[in-house]
């Protein structure tokens, strides 16, 4: 596949929008989980620690 | 090796743990050379031009959305049937994720909609069914927040999940058994063999990211799900 320029890529034919709108969101979904599940992973780790240090 | 010594979740948390990068990793691989293909192999459609390319998101999206549903109820009714508390879990922990898949599925497939039908939206048997797949998600996840015991709730949701698991070959065949606007199974978009084949190879890489990226997902959360469940239990003191 040859766009030519980058400016032809980016705009994908006069779909851009489209296209990059559906790969960005799904992109910064995935991206959003997984932080949100690391983040939830550590809160739990952290409540048990402090549990145990408080017991 | 004795496999029944991970249906625990002792075992299984470290076990899970030691997995996660490797899917999370092959996740991360998968997509760029899917992403490649996407955009730098595959040719342009000879009839959709570039907007076609939101199907290397938008399948495998879909794909995953029935299948984790499909897995979630399997867990839930192994949960159910045998009371064991990490199928439970399990199940639970697919439902974001399943529901994420669902989300994408509907939104790239808006957004691919608008141009090639000319609206974000129809009442397609297929378009529909997949929308109720997302509520059924939801529905799993609200009613098992709404009951405190953990081990009823995972009950509760187990009745839930396996009755809508109904709805997946639903959306599977909706495309024969009704006329729909959403076209059929296929992925020959194009006049061209040739083509069709890189097409169909960064779909098919892409879906397997994606399948990367699910387990990865639903692992990590099975992890969180444990420690929160298991945090008065001695091993989860000593392991963390």
């Amino acid at each position: 596949m040859e766009w030519g320029s980058w400016q032809a890529f980016w705009a994908m034919g006069g779909y851009g929008g489209y296209v990059w709108g559906s790969f960005a969101v799904t992109a910064v979904l995935m991206a959003a989980e997984f932080v949100l599940l690391r983040r939830r992973h550590g809160a739990a780790r952290a409540a048990i620690a402090r549990a145990r240090r408080n017991s | 090796m004795n496999l029944y010594k991970y249906a625990a979740p002792n075992t299984f948390y470290p076990l899970a743990g030691r997995l996660l990068p490797w899917f999370f990793g092959a996740a991360v691989v998968l997509a760029v050379i899917g992403l490649y293909i996407s955009f730098f192999v595959a040719p342009t459609d000879f009839q959709q031009s570039e907007a076609y390319r939101i199907i290397f998101i938008h399948v495998p999206a879909a794909w995953m959305s029935m299948f984790i549903y499909l897995v979630m109820a399997f867990w839930a009714a192994v949960g159910l049937a045998f009371n064991t508390r990490l199928s439970s879990m399990m199940a639970s922990a697919l439902a974001p994720t399943g529901a994420l898949m669902t989300f994408i599925a509907l939104w790239t497939g808006a957004l691919w909609g608008k141009p090639m039908w000319g609206a974000w939206w129809v009442w397609d048997a297929r378009l529909t069914s997949e929308l109720i797949l997302l509520f059924l998600y939801v529905g799993f996840m609200a009613l098992q927040a709404s009951i405190d015991d953990p081990r009823r709730a995972d009950r509760a949701g187990a009745v839930l999940a396996i009755v809508g698991a109904i709805n997946v070959p639903i959306i599977y065949f909706s495309v024969k058994w009704w006329n729909t606007l959403h076209q059929g199974a296929s992925v020959s978009l194009t006049s061209s063999p040739s083509m069709a084949t890189t097409m169909l190879w960064g779909m098919l890489i892409m879906a397997l990211a994606f399948w990367m990226y699910s387990i990865g997902a639903a692992l990590l959360r099975c992890r969180a799900i444990i420690l929160e469940r298991e945090r008065t239990a001695e091993w989860a003191k000593e392991t963390v």
